[in-house]
């Protein structure tokens, strides 16, 4: 039974990831006071850009291609580390979260050198600040990770969200809570959302993870608009296990109930897009480093 | 056999190097020479190191040696059969690779020498590892310095080569002072400095001083900030392979001393480890952002040993708290993870070196800004060096992933399970945040590095006009990618390399618990990369299928609109580097010379920047001027007159016969 809710996890967050997208452009639209675009047009826009052909550069290399068919694959195995809230994943051993890491900073690491790859100095410029704010975004999830480890004893990241919540809400509740907010600071930075990044601007100039796949077209850029989808589902179960403490030892409504909790997380970063600006681009560090301030009261919160 | 092999192998290389010099002149025979001597020292040393790896039996010997504390007593443990085994891998692909490299200086070069002094370098790294008297290990080492120093010198015909050169020759110097002074207050009361006859240190304070000794003293040599100084100046100026030697195992040497001496020095105390620990973080974040910051392809790759001596400092550091606070599994954890980064960093980095020479060999520059394009023109070199760099980043499925992943559960295992010991959760806390910061820039820089030079459009003539190196330069890098690849999907294989040193210096019975406790995350790691790899070759059928049928064009990059761009318009690796450098500039104190014309028609633009080593400059350029200010005025002591230095040997003759008799 859990294995069969676990599998089913995985198999939501492959089908449901651009839905998550399309709730997240219907948050914003409402706040606009637009009626907004329909839920499903991601999907129509992934097969559309699936049946293209392609124009490459004539500087680009292998790379350029590699990169995104890499980055899907990563994200898609990353996914099989995640917990849906206290059920146990598809992939799970000690230090799986240090994987999860560094596997994600792979496929960065790819989206980068494709974009250096095509000699666009936009490109260039949006790499460099992915660089940079990776380099902010990093420690904030390994301390949030530390909090956790040592909250609930366990090391890997399933063990760490089965145990969280098991006996309900424990003294450790709050710090728990607090790493929740973190991470949401980090999936709005690992994501390229308002207010580090704002994927809707009409100037390339102030973009920072889409002006790096300018280059990309048809099938190679259904796979980067589909790998992000899938990385804002991986992070949103990571924010959403925390946030919500319901562990009811039935695998299916625990499933339900961190679907469901995902989904409002969307509506969450929906809300955030709807009413705040993009941070000009020297307060982004501001906002990382308060948040590794805020994992490191947590930690010591746990400590004490 | 063990010891005759290893005897054989010295001699060897020892005999070898000697005939070198004798090659007549003629660049062909010496270079043939040298390599078949490096080729079979390493064969005759490796058989019996894996041996040993293989039983874990140690074996030694120990032959009279007239020299007062001297004795010729060496031995192979797991320990220095495992570097035994890096530094003979390292030494041969060098060779291999350097014979091309060396070609082009052929006619203006006596080849002879600088093999000579190849065979001789990796004759002494052997050296080192295997003594056990402090006398013998204190040779070893000063051949070390000296045969390093003359390769460094290759081109001492220009003057940055040879401000290097004594820059090292210095810093060498004064690390070999701290372990002469460490070893004359080890010395045993019996007259003898075997290391098995050592006594113990008489107290805690004394345990200390030789411990600082030793930090300093391998320090110097391992690059442990501030005294990194000579890396960035020394690796750029001696030749491709060397520096591959150099920065892939000499340098590793200097944590191997570290290693063997803390042992000698009984039971280590909380603070050592939270020493190591805090000398390892500075080091690792300082040598990778000053690697961010660099310009010159050569120099950067010298700072990101820096920073990966760190990484395994810092691992060292967990090691001794774990020691120190009674947690083998961390002790064994910090250990293994240091052992197998070192073994890691020795394979990447001297592949990074190797792509580097190939670079200079192809287009004639080293300078960041100015390549561009080169993976369309060597291709070859590019993959590997694309391996080296993932691997170095510690990217999985390479082999740079493996041994942080040891580090990092080090780290997490002192947060989790530190019950009532906050120390050892700060500690591990800080062990994991540096890591993570340290990944991250890492990242950064090697993006820049790759995606500078290799891709995008070739920024200069020299880049335009590069060309593929002859194959001889070509499959050592493919061997030590492969090897970063096998030892990254292949991840248990590495544990098992480091596993029979965890077991001699730990005990059995802490190294197989810990060995245990390990295995199924290193077989699971081998899972996800044969998982990753395997989804990407589907994804990469399905989109080969769904490109079937379609237009597959190519133009130029689409940039906007702009269709009529220069290369030289192309972002560059200062401007890839600055955000990142300009956040830390309270760090590294980047300078920057700006010329910007303000009229209506501007006409001249310049900008520059700089980030010269703060250590060297504010650190030992006053301190070396305040010493020159002082011998200086010593100066009246030397004559030039021989009577005079006759009568000062026989006043000291003299007032230690009088010390002696009273």
């Amino acid at each position: 039974m859990t294995l069969t809710a676990s599998i089913l996890h995985w198999l939501a967050a492959v089908l449901l990831a651009p839905l998550l997208v399309g709730v997240i452009n219907r948050t914003k639209a409402f706040f606009g006071g637009r009626r907004g675009q329909p839920f499903l047009q991601v999907y129509h826009d992934l097969f559309k850009l699936m049946g293209k052909g392609a124009v490459y550069s004539q500087t680009a290399t292998w790379i350029f291609r590699f990169g995104p068919m890499l980055g899907l694959a990563v994200v898609l195995t990353a996914l099989a580390i995640v917990p849906a809230g206290g059920l146990r994943a598809l992939f799970v051993f000690p230090g799986d979260f240090v994987f999860l890491a560094y596997t994600l900073g792979l496929m960065r690491f790819f989206t980068v050198l494709a974009a250096l790859d095509t000699g666009s100095a936009f490109e260039g410029m949006g790499a460099s600040r992915e660089m940079q704010f990776a380099l902010l975004a990093e420690p904030v999830l390994f301390a949030g990770l530390a909090v956790l480890a040592a909250g609930s004893g366990q090391l890997s990241l399933s063990g760490i969200y089965n145990q969280l919540w098991s006996a309900g809400m424990r003294p450790e509740g709050a710090p728990v809570l607090l790493v929740a907010l973190t991470l949401l600071m980090v999936l709005l930075a690992e994501n390229a959302r308002i207010p580090v990044d704002d994927p809707a601007t009409h100037l390339e100039l102030t973009m920072i993870h889409e002006v790096m796949v300018l280059d990309h077209c048809g099938v190679d850029l259904a796979f980067i608009q589909y790998g992000a989808a899938l990385k804002l589902w991986l992070f949103a179960a990571l924010v959403t296990g925390l946030a919500i403490p319901l562990r009811t030892g039935q695998p299916m409504v625990d499933l339900v109930v961190t679907i469901a909790g995902i989904f409002i997380t969307a509506v969450v970063v929906g809300i955030v897009e709807s009413t705040m600006a993009r941070l000009r681009l020297v307060r982004v560090p501001q906002m990382l480093v308060a948040s590794l301030a805020l994992s490191l009261a947590a930690f010591f919160w746990i400590l004490r | 056999m063990t010891m005759e092999m290893v005897l054989s192998s010295l001699l060897v290389l020892t005999i070898g190097a000697v005939a070198c010099l004798f090659s007549g002149g003629c660049a062909k025979r010496a270079s043939g020479l040298g390599v078949a001597v490096s080729v079979a020292g390493a064969l005759l040393a490796v058989w019996p190191a894996v041996g040993v790896l293989w039983t874990g039996r140690s074996v030694a010997l120990r032959l009279p040696w007239q020299v007062p504390f001297g004795s010729f007593h060496i031995a192979v443990d797991p320990l220095a059969a495992l570097f035994i085994v890096m530094i003979s891998l390292v030494s041969a692909l060098a060779a291999i690779y350097g014979m091309g490299y060396l070609e082009a200086c052929a006619n203006r070069k006596h080849l002879g020498v600088t093999w000579c002094f190849f065979n001789l370098l990796q004759a002494s790294m052997l050296l080192i590892v295997l003594s056990r008297n402090g006398l013998l290990f204190v040779m070893a080492w000063e051949g070390m310095s000296l045969t390093s120093f003359f390769l460094v010198m290759f081109e001492h015909e220009k003057q940055a080569v040879r401000d290097a050169g004594w820059t090292y020759l210095t810093a060498a110097h004064l690390g070999a002072a701290c372990l002469l002074a460490l070893f004359v207050l080890l010395g045993g009361t019996d007259g003898s400095l075997d290391f098995d006859r050592l006594a113990a240190p008489s107290g805690p304070l004394m345990a200390g001083i030789l411990f600082v000794l030793a930090v300093l003293g391998f320090g110097a040599k391992a690059g442990f900030v501030p005294l990194h100084v000579w890396l960035p100046e020394a690796h750029p100026a001696a030749p491709s392979h060397v520096s591959a030697v150099m920065s892939g195992v000499m340098i590793e040497t200097g944590i191997y001393g570290l290693v063997r001496i803390t042992l000698l020095l009984g039971p280590p105390p909380l603070w050592w480890g939270w020493a190591l620990l805090i000398i390892g973080a500075t080091s690792g974040i300082l040598g990778v952002l000053y690697a961010l910051a660099q310009h010159d392809l050569k120099r950067l790759l010298a700072y990101s040993s820096v920073e990966n001596i760190g990484i395994v400092c810092m691992a060292l550091g967990l090691w001794l708290l774990g020691v120190a606070a009674r947690k083998p599994e961390l002790a064994a954890l910090g250990l293994m993870g240091g052992l197998l980064h070192l073994c890691n960093h020795a394979i990447f980095k001297s592949l990074l070196f190797l792509g580097a020479g190939a670079v200079k060999h192809g287009a004639h520059t080293l300078a960041i800004d100015r390549l561009g394009g080169l993976q369309k023109k060597m291709p070859h070199t590019a993959l590997a060096f694309l391996i080296g760099a993932a691997a170095i980043c510690g990217f999985p499925p390479l082999n740079g992933f493996v041994g942080e992943l040891f580090i990092y559960m080090g780290a997490f295992g002192a947060v989790t399970h530190a019950a009532g010991n906050g120390t050892l959760a700060v500690a591990g806390m800080i062990a994991l945040l540096a890591l993570s910061v340290i990944g991250a820039l890492a990242a950064a820089c090697f993006t820049k590095v790759y995606g500078i030079v290799f891709s995008g459009a070739p920024r200069s003539a020299n880049a335009l006009g590069a060309a593929e190196p002859p194959r001889s330069m070509r499959h050592p890098m493919t061997v030590l990618a492969g090897l970063c690849l096998l030892l990254g999907i292949g991840a248990p294989i590495g544990a098992a390399l480091v596993s029979p040193v965890a077991a001699q210096l730990l005990g059995e019975s802490a190294a197989v618990a810990a060995i245990v406790s390990v295995r199924p995350w290193l077989v699971a790691l081998s899972l996800g990369g044969g998982f990753i790899a395997a989804l990407t070759a589907l994804l990469a059928v399905l989109r080969r299928r769904l490109h079937h049928g379609r237009s597959i064009a190519r133009g130029p990059t689409w940039d906007c609109g702009y269709v009529a761009p220069t290369a030289r318009m192309q972002y560059t690796a200062s401007s890839f580097a600055w955000p990142i450098i300009d956040m830390m500039r309270w760090m590294i104190r980047p300078r920057v010379e700006a010329c910007v014309d303000h009229g209506y028609f501007p006409r001249q633009a310049y900008l520059a920047t700089h980030s010269a080593d703060f250590f060297r400059q504010r650190l030992f350029v006053p301190l070396f001027r305040a010493v020159a200010t002082v011998s200086n005025s010593l100066h009246w002591l030397q004559q030039g007159r021989n009577q005079l230095y006759v009568l000062y040997i026989a006043v000291t003759v003299l007032v230690l016969l009088v010390l002696k008799v009273r």
